[in-house]
């Protein structure tokens, strides 16, 4: 019982740590201006064109594929499969599961995996190539750590040590229900589960707001169109000096 | 020549191995009292000089989502340590465009962010201390702002804006660079960054004048402040008497005559360069950017067309309507700004200027994609124009041109190594190590295609060439004006 209720405090915490926490970094982009137009160009010049670069790099890593292909290779491996590890994760949570989550179920499996391999292959370019490990402090070493135990620690319930994954699943659905079901001791589980409590403290916290972030970088979502469409933000050094009057401007 | 070794050319870009601190003697000078006064800067720092910084950096914070995204998002992954040119010309780790940031970064952890704050060695937030301060006045003033590391990262992250804003912080206490603040003054002062005033500029146009008449027998017309005209250009004020700038402007000058369209200098406006962004000082950069549409006011324009030169470019495409607009005193038909590149360009299209592109046969041409033309605006309604409507300009007025290696041109190009602020005698180490990546694909189609000549549309980079290019066993005449060409090629009514 001991376990359950420190567990469900751990998980309410974190959650509104998370929540709050990334609610809240998130709202401080969209309220700072960016003053000037600064797309990286050649950039799209509409809107719809700007969705898709943004789709390109958010799914495909566009960019990062330019720059390195070792570095694609294992980020995207890696982000491909944490993504489908946390859809197959729903059925955790989600009661009747949705006919999607169980079609991804081997899927998911396998993306553990993938999942480790990526950033195993993440870890060793920081710890062996110069330029990488000359730029890394040790949090970013601690991140990579951390997500490999989250994936090996699930991955060791998958196939060595498993745990009653129903009494699991009851826990989670009582706890968004705030009723208190009792989570099974198994050492690895608490392990997993409280990496994963981690993740999600850390999470606004850190180098993480990359995720939201990305959708928030002027160079990449800004249409290039400053000569059809005059720019204007709100910011104190655009206002403050007064302009000339036009002759066809008042 | 001077006490440092220039790089050997290489075939491909080749990623150094790091050298710890090996330029970290280069900073330019630092700009005295006189120089930062009249751009609202204290001259020295003062005892509240950290405060200051914190609080600056707060504002610049709050005010700047870029830099506030771009602070919280880099993951370190590395994707942008090898697109440096600077890193690559001098091996310095923290010419690295990340290591470049974190150094402002690892400063912003500590007072801005929680972890740095209690836990500063885990994330390798630093106090700021006068080291760091000494720090970033040497390497962010190796960047030159050429936005090739932004290409790459996967979150956009532009090394550009991290150093515009930390040169801002510098500036506000007090440790602003010489070169930068000294021109800016010049500029409010005079009207342009050479401090050319009206006087001497009238009599370098009629000089013109005669030149290209001696030359031609044709009256090709520099006009100065002529109200009515139908078109204001603005153009780099060493386009008035630089080498190989001159001779573009001259081209400018002819473009004009053949098509038979009305144009004029202003002295009020007779720099297009706008060295506040350089400084990322934007109240500087909107005062010098009003001049343009005081001036077009004044001489009751309907156009107005930026020379050649890359970071004007920049600003003129895309600030120019948020700084001083709206434009709508101006022929709505034309963009505003346009560039001369884009005037020529159509001119050519629609046939009304002839160009003989034989005339040009002495030379064998590759185009320098300037870093600010490329990566921050674009030319023409395509995105990309901007690499498209300099090369049709150059193929329409000469035979032979030959593109360098795909990887150092268009939105990969490699600045010349003198841009943002750089293209200053007191950094010229910085200079000549940084222009090694454009100097080895020059090599490369200078040895495959016999290439002559380097055209560029920028006065930084033409400027900076000129004087690179000898350390690199090169001519200092083998860098031109794309109009240069156009000026050779154009066929004038009645030449002689
Ligand atoms: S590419 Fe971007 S995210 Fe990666 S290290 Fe460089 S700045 Fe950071
Ligand atoms: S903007 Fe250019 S000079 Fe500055 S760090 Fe990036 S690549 Fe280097």
């Amino acid at each position: 019982m001991f376990v359950t209720v420190l567990f469900a405090l751990l998980f309410y915490v974190a959650t509104a740590i998370f929540l709050v926490g990334l609610g809240m970094r998130i709202a401080r982009y969209a309220r700072t201006p960016a003053p000037l137009k600064i797309p990286t160009t050649p950039a799209p010049t509409t809107r719809r064109g700007v969705v898709v670069r943004m789709g390109t790099e958010v799914l495909l890593f566009n960019s990062l594929f330019k720059a390195n292909k070792w570095i694609w290779l294992f980020g995207f491996m890696f982000h491909v499969a944490l993504a489908l590890v946390l859809l197959r994760h729903l059925r955790y949570f989600l009661d009747p599961v949705p006919t999607w989550v169980v079609l991804i179920q081997p899927f998911g499996m396998y993306a553990a995996f993938a999942m480790v391999i990526g950033l195993a292959g993440l870890w060793v370019r920081r710890l062996f190539v110069e330029r990488i490990r000359y730029i890394s402090s040790p949090s970013d070493h601690l991140m990579l750590a951390l997500l490999l135990g989250i994936a090996l620690t699930g991955l060791s319930m998958t196939y060595l040590w498993h745990t009653d994954i129903l009494a699991v699943k009851l826990f989670f659905t009582g706890l968004m229900r705030f009723e208190l079901n009792p989570l099974p001791t198994q050492p690895m589980l608490l392990l997993h589960l409280f990496l994963v409590a981690s993740l999600m403290v850390i999470f606004p916290f850190s180098k993480l707001l990359h995720a939201p972030g990305v959708f928030f970088s002027p160079t990449r979502n800004q249409v290039d169109n400053p000569r059809e469409k005059r720019h204007v933000a709100n910011v104190k050094w655009m206002i403050a000096v007064e302009k000339p009057a036009a002759s066809a401007d008042q | 020549m001077a006490n440092f070794e220039t790089p050997e050319l290489q075939e491909t870009v080749e990623i150094p191995a790091l050298k710890q601190d090996v330029m970290s003697h280069s900073r330019p000078f630092v700009a005295k009292e006189q120089f930062q006064a009249p751009l609202g800067f204290p001259g020295e720092l003062a005892d509240d000089w950290k405060d200051v910084a914190i609080t600056k950096l707060g504002e610049l914070l709050k005010t700047n989502r870029a830099l506030q995204v771009f602070m919280d998002s880099c993951v370190k992954c590395g994707a942008c340590t090898d697109k440096c040119h600077y890193f690559l010309g001098t091996s310095d780790p923290r010419n690295m465009p990340v290591a470049r940031q974190d150094l402002l970064r690892n400063v912003y952890r500590r007072y801005y962010t929680l972890p740095g704050k209690y836990f500063p060695k885990l994330v390798g937030a630093t106090d700021l201390t006068e080291e760091v301060l000494d720090q970033w006045y040497s390497y962010f003033h190796q960047c030159s702002e050429c936005r090739r590391c932004s290409v790459y990262c996967p979150y956009g992250i532009d090394t550009a804006e991290i150093t515009m804003a930390t040169r801002d912080i510098m500036n506000a206490v007090g440790k602003g660079q010489k070169y930068s603040n000294e021109i800016i003054g010049k500029v409010f002062k005079i009207g342009n960054n050479l401090g050319l005033p009206q006087p001497a500029l009238e009599d370098t146009l009629l000089g013109l004048e005669e030149d290209v008449k001696d030359d031609t027998g044709i009256d090709v017309r520099f006009p100065l402040d002529e109200k009515g005209a139908e078109v204001l250009v603005v153009t780099p004020s060493a386009d008035f008497f630089a080498e190989p700038h001159i001779d573009g402007l001259i081209g400018y000058a002819k473009v004009f005559h053949a098509a038979g369209i009305s144009w004029t200098l202003s002295s009020h406006a007779s720099e297009a360069a706008n060295f506040g962004l350089f400084i990322g000082s934007n109240e500087n950069m909107k005062k010098i950017a009003m001049r343009i549409r005081e001036a077009a006011l004044d001489l009751g324009v309907k156009r107005i067309i930026f020379g050649e030169c890359g970071h004007a470019w920049r600003v003129a495409y895309s600030y120019l309507n948020t700084l001083a607009g709206p434009f709508d005193f101006l022929d709505p038909r034309y963009p505003v700004p346009q560039h001369i590149c884009e005037f020529t360009h159509d001119l050519i299209q629609r046939r009304v200027i002839t160009l003989d592109k034989s005339r040009n046969d002495h030379r064998r041409v590759t185009f320098h994609d300037s870093c600010n033309v490329a990566r921050a605006s674009r030319m023409g309604d395509m995105p990309g124009g901007q690499f498209v409507i300099p090369r049709e300009v150059i193929k329409a007025a000469c035979n032979h041109f030959y593109d360098m290696a795909p990887e150092t041109i268009g939105e990969a190009t490699f600045c010349c190594g003198g841009g943002g602020g750089l293209l200053t005698d007191d950094l010229l180490e910085l200079r000549v190590k940084g222009a090694l990546p454009r100097m080895s694909a020059l090599k490369q189609v200078v040895e495959e295609h016999e290439v002559t000549h380097m055209a560029a549309i920028c006065a930084i980079c033409k400027s900076q060439f000129s004087k690179v290019l000898p350390y690199y066993g090169f001519q200092m005449d083998q860098i031109i004006s794309v109009h240069q060409l156009v000026s050779d090629a154009i066929v004038l009514d009645g030449q002689q």
